[in-house]
């Protein structure tokens, strides 16, 4: 049986939020029986755009990830349901807007908070994967045909192709803690979930101050060594994918010619540690 | 479509779309997905890998939110007259934007509107009435500002409201007068440079350029595709902006900001390290230019003791000097393409004290380094794209049904193709954009012209009023945006308040800015509600062939999808009444409705020798296919660079431009690009301001104007907002207010957003989403702060143009919850002899507001 799944490319999205407003568009003041009363107007984010800035100026990156419920295999909210919402056998975990009516504590039921409440019908909704559109033939849902940058696309295919995309491709699932099974993937997540130690190398002789291009930078680990970069033109080194509060590190810097400096680093987040000059 | 759907087309700011219709009700609008009789892509082939864009086309935010817009609550949808207005007695001119509105029929407002007309004519005498609208408009060729107003007001004789060119400012007051280029005001030529870029181009440095945000202009997201093939080829990024911008969020690179209009300095700085390290083309420079020799003494401080160093620029920009010649010497070694603006000729740099400054060197920068060389041009993937160019297709600018040859582009290519009943304004007299408060509350004014046919069309100051008018009683506003998008726009507010208006008519489709300010409202419709048509992102007029920016070429027809809300009328029914009432109904629309016009417009196209009418009313759009490889237009300034005949397929400069033979070399006099500029040497060579030579000049208002710098210690940019069209789709209940990064709710309404840097913050005890005024002498804006990395110390970034403006006590004198932050920009002359804003050097302050109605 082939399944929906979404496909999320945190490198690849510009934060336009056309996936945000065509969910708007095709949602509020539409009511699709059977499948998802109107969304309000204002309020709802059936597709939440998280914004993630690391470093400090002027190392930084920024970085935007698109929420939406990730229709998983293993639903809390539809074990907590009594029945208003079910898995279709093509993947998409949806909300019985009828069955579901007063049924607010479904709100809490969602660890990805991914459900919201409509006061005025009285009703919990969430992204229903624009099923009645995939239900008429739609290739595809209104924010995924919206999206300009392919960060975001869908694959609608078996089980085990979705286990080999996501093998070949790197994929992750949000807070897999949760062991919701979701049949929402993500790329590049370490732009959110990891962190980065930054710099730049810089020589003075006798007054110019220059970027020194080509020094090799190394991340130890009490001793280990982790990785080695060199620096680019403006003598910027980046060394990311390192996991958050993860404490210290010690950096050194070599450059033919030069005394290697040497720098440590407390890692809680992202950090520019700002120009090293080597002597 | 099934189930009584209808699928229509229409056209956006935003790019094309398909509207679903249910019951006369618009359920949705979404991207145009082309079907198999659609043209195939183009195919360009680089370094071994072949790049093509998806089949489709891309749309804006403010695109999509299209919807939420036409089913506003703020739509005006009965015509109505303020309370204490009465034409025949009170006028109450000091109770504008305070008191109420009663609704009133069509046939009372027109006739209080014609009667007004009359009146003021014959009160007065010619000049009395003054119109103006906003730089953009719904999409449509024929319901345009460009055409159906202009035919309107052509036929009654009227005071036009003159824009300056704020889009490109320092280029046209700047650059024009080192490459030529006016018919572009000043901006670059624009031909094939995705391909050229693509297989030989190495660096591209991104200058006050984020064509994530702005599109270029109309561009919807199609250039953001080809900018991630850039990142597939490893080619190198740098951004030059105050702002981490979208771009540089996207894309990655080297990020260097320097403090709001000092770019210059770097520029200077730049120059310098390729003059002392010959890193420069000296051949081009010495065949292709002129004057480099006075521009390299004043570089090299020859000429006033100065050296302009990197060291000597850190002081300016903040930039550390390293930096400066880190990028100098890869710009110098790489073939390097430079992005400067969305388009080339925008940025928001060009909107600074130093705009011109800042043109003029990029022009420089460029002649340096063989400007049409391969690899070596301007443009950042934005436009340029190998789409035919040939196929004729008007866009907005070329007037529509203006009939108007003299002030739109309809005389160079649509008259001829589209004939119809010339019109022709009688009134000899202008109000400058920028000096409409003074023009009504001084009653005098001066602007300059912006005449682009030559280089010396901008030499021309003109004095208001004119010999012999009359000065402006009655304004007719058509739309009302000028105080989200104009500069220290409690001018604006406070001028509808004093009596020199006798009169003012506002024709909006929301009840927004200045509508609250009328004395009567005519309500319009919005496109999705008449007929029109038109070309995906072909504006014409200023940026010739501006559809190079989209992958494919879309010619629309666009649909009346729904019938008007309300008592709505569109543009052209409204002005077709009101001729009607004046005996010129015939005259203005020739007895042809609008969707004849729509058909005598299709006939004027080349579209008929590709499909019938019929079929093009009912299908709503057509794919034009590219042109096949050998036969794509030729690459920008290639010619230039190897001395042949001008071969780009633009029509300018005008043959009478050129000093040597026809289409040899540029429009300047020596026909070459003149580092000492020959135009301003005739005009005034002692002008401290725009000097023959690019110098660096500080900004009158930033870090160099102490006494305010001490009060007013943070520099504020107001570059375009990202997910509305300036004041399209922002406000008015749209789904956009929704968008995190657009504005916040906080205490049930929604604040505009400030950015500041975190140690800005700390130091002034503001966190995220605190409420904040942002104020100087000119005014205060309340918005919700946040806090970022993305903007410097001593820096604050809040995109201009709010359509809401909510004064907390009296209007004009009070903070503006609404987030105008345009109430706080400067209202001086970029430059003396000019009409150009400076909106990007602003001194203000941050601080916690408390809910006070004080402005400081
Ligand atoms: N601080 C700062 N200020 C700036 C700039 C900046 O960089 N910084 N940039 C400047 C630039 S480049 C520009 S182009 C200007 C833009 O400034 P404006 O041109 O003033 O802004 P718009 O929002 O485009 O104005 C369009 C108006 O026309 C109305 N309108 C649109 N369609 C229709 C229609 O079909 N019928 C009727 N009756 N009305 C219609 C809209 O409601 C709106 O009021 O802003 C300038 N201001
Ligand atoms: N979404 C959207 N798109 C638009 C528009 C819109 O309103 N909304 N408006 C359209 C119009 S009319 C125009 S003219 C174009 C404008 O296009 P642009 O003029 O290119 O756009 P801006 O946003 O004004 O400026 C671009 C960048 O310049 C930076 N900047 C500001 N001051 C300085 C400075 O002093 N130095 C440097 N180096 N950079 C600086 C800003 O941070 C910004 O990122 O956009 C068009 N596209
Ligand atoms: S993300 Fe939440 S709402 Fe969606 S399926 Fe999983 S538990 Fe249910
Ligand atoms: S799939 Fe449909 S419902 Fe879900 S976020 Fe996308 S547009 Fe909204
Ligand atoms: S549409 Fe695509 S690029 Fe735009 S915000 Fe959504 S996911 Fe990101
Ligand atoms: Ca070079
Ligand atoms: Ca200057
Ligand atoms: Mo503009």
């Amino acid at each position: 049986m082939k399944k929906w799944h979404l496909i999320i490319d945190v490198e690849k999205c510009v934060d336009c939020n056309n996936c945000f407003l065509s969910c708007k568009d095709e949602h509020v003041d539409n009511d699709w029986p059977g499948y998802t009363r109107p969304q309000p107007r204002h309020g709802h984010r059936w597709i939440n755009i998280m914004r993630k800035e690391r470093g400090q100026y002027p190392l930084i990156d920024v970085a935007y990830r698109p929420t939406t419920c990730m229709h998983c295999e293993d639903a809390p909210c539809i074990k907590a349901s009594r029945g208003s919402i079910a898995k279709r056998p093509d993947g998409v975990v949806s909300i019985d807007p009828n069955k579901a009516k007063g049924q607010k504590e479904l709100v809490k039921a969602c660890p990805y908070q991914a459900i919201w409440w409509n006061e005025e019908h009285d009703v919990p909704q969430k992204c229903s994967f624009c099923a009645h559109l995939l239900d008429q033939g739609w290739k595809k849902p209104r924010c995924v045909q919206a999206c300009p940058t392919g960060a975001l696309k869908v694959e609608y295919v078996e089980d085990a192709e979705m286990s080999r995309i996501c093998q070949a491709d790197n994929l992750e699932v949000l807070q897999p803690e949760y062991n919701t099974r979701p049949s929402v993937y993500y790329k590049n997540l370490y732009r959110f979930t990891k962190c980065f130690i930054a710099g730049s190398v810089a020589v003075n002789s006798s007054g110019v101050v220059d970027c020194v291009e080509g020094a090799k930078v190394t991340l130890f680990r009490d001793e280990k060594k982790l990785s080695e970069v060199l620096t680019d033109n403006f003598g910027d080194f980046k060394i990311d994918n390192l996991p958050e509060n993860s404490g210290p590190y010690t950096i050194e810097i070599e450059m033919l010619g030069f005394e290697k400096a040497t720098a440590t680093v407390e890692i809680t987040t992202s950090q520019n540690i700002g120009t090293v000059y080597l002597g | 479509m099934g189930k009584g759907v209808k699928r229509y087309t229409s056209n956006t700011n935003g790019g094309p779309v398909f509207v679903y219709v249910k019951d006369g009700k618009i359920i949705r609008i979404t991207p145009i997905e082309f079907d198999e009789e659609d043209a195939e892509p183009w195919v360009v082939k680089a370094r071994g890998k072949t790049f093509s864009p998806p089949k489709k086309t891309t749309v804006n935010p403010h695109t999509l939110a299209w919807k939420s817009m036409i089913y506003s609550p703020d739509r005006l949808l009965y015509p109505m007259k303020r309370v204490d207005f009465d034409p025949n007695g009170e006028r109450n001119p000091q109770n504008r934007g305070i008191s109420g509105y009663e609704r009133i029929s069509w046939d009372e407002a027109l006739t209080i509107v014609v009667n007004e007309i009359k009146r003021v004519k014959k009160d007065h005498g010619p000049g009395a009435i003054m119109n103006g609208s906003g730089s953009h408009h719904t999409w449509g060729a024929l319901g345009y500002w460009l055409s159906a107003r202009l035919r309107f007001f052509n036929a009654i004789g009227w005071t036009p409201v003159v824009h300056n060119p704020d889009s490109w400012e320092g280029w046209f007051w700047g650059a024009t007068h080192h490459w030529g280029q006016s018919a572009r005001n000043g901006g670059s030529e624009t031909y094939n440079l995705v391909e050229d870029c693509l297989q030989n181009c190495e660096m591209i440095v991104f200058w006050s350029s984020d064509p994530e945000s702005t599109s270029g202009v109309y561009g919807a997201q199609e250039g953001t595709v080809r900018r991630q093939w850039l990142k597939e080829l490893g080619i190198k990024i740098v951004h030059v902006d105050p702002y981490y911008n979208h771009t540089a969020g996207l894309m990655g690179g080297k990020w260097l900001a320097p403090k709001p209009g000092t770019d210059s300095a770097m520029v200077l700085a730049i120059a310098y390290v390729w003059m002392t390290e010959n890193l420069y083309d000296k051949e081009y420079v010495a065949e292709r230019t002129t004057g480099f020799k006075k521009w390299q003494d004043y570089v090299l401080g020859k000429e006033d003791g100065v050296p302009k160093t990197p060291e000597w620029q850190e002081q300016e920009t903040g930039i550390p000097a390293k930096d400066i010649r880190a990028l100098a010497r890869e710009w110098g070694r790489k073939k390097t393409y430079l992005a400067a603006g969305g388009i080339i000729g925008f940025g928001g740099a060009c909107r600074t004290a130093t705009g011109t400054d800042w043109a003029r060197g990029m022009v420089c920068l460029m002649a340096m380094q063989g400007l049409g060389k391969p690899g070596v041009n301007m443009g950042g993937m934005q436009q340029g794209t190998p789409v035919d160019t040939r196929f004729y297709f008007p866009g907005y600018a070329e007037g529509g049904f203006s009939g108007d040859i003299f002030g739109t582009g309809n005389f160079l290519n649509l008259y001829q193709r589209m004939p119809n009943i010339v019109t022709m304004n009688t009134v000899n007299q202008g109000v400058p954009r920028l000096k409409i408060p003074e023009a009504i509350m001084e009653g005098r004014c001066e602007g300059w012209s912006a005449d682009a046919k030559t280089i010396e069309g901008q030499f021309f100051p003109f004095q208001y009023p004119s010999p012999g008018h009359s000065p402006v009683k009655m304004y007719y506003k058509y739309g009302g945006s000028h105080i989200g998008t104009m500069v220290d726009t409690n001018r604006y507010v406070n001028m509808y308040r004093s009596d020199g208006l006798e009169f003012v008519v506002n024709q909006s489709i929301w009840f927004e800015g200045e509508a609250q300010f009328a004395d009567v409202i005519l309500p319009a419709c919005t496109n999705f509600e008449r007929w029109d048509i038109s070309e995906f992102a072909n504006c014409g007029g200023y940026i010739y062939h501006s559809f190079t920016q989209v992958n494919h070429r879309v010619a629309v027809l666009q649909h009346k999808c729904i019938e008007p809300l309300g008592e709505s009328k569109s543009d052209i029914e409204i002005f077709l009444e009101l001729s009607k009432r004046l005996g010129l109904g015939s005259v203005y629309s020739e007895g042809s409705t609008e969707l004849e016009w729509c058909k005598r417009l299709f006939d004027g196209t080349d579209l008929p020798n590709r499909l019938s009418w019929k079929k093009f009313l009912k299908k709503g759009y057509y794919v034009i296919p590219p042109l096949p490889e050998n036969r794509r237009d030729p690459v920008s300034f290639r010619w230039y660079a190897e001395g042949r005949a001008k071969d780009t397929p633009e029509p300018f400069p005008a043959p009478a431009d050129y000093t040597g033979e026809y289409r040899m070399g540029l429009q300047t006099q020596s026909g070459k690009i003149e580092f000492e500029s020959s135009s301003l040497k005739r005009f005034d060579p002692n002008d401290p301001d725009r000097p023959p030579i690019m110098k660096y000049n500080p900004a009158w208002e930033g870090p160099h104007s102490p006494e305010l710098f001490a009060k007013y210690p943070l520099q504020l940019i107001s570059p375009h907002p990202k997910f509305t069209f300036h004041t399209q789709s922002d406000g008015k209940d749209s789904a956009i207010n929704d968008i995190k990064d657009h504005r916040v709710l906080i205490n049930g309404h929604y604040y505009w957003i400030v950015r500041i840097n975190s140690s800005d913050a700390a130091a002034r005890g503001i966190k995220e989403n605190d409420l904040v005024k942002v104020f100087n002498d000119r005014g205060a804006v309340v918005c919700a702060a946040q806090l970022t990395e993305r903007i410097p110390p001593g820096t604050v970034h809040s995109y201009e143009s709010s359509a809401v403006y909510k004064p907390a006590g009296e209007p004009g004198k009070s903070p503006d919850l609404g987030g105008c932050i345009n109430l706080l920009t400067p209202s001086r002359m970029m430059i003396k002899k000019s009409h150009a804003m400076a909106a990007n050097s602003c001194l203000v302050e941050v601080g916690k507001w408390g809910g006070e109605e004080s402005v400081s």
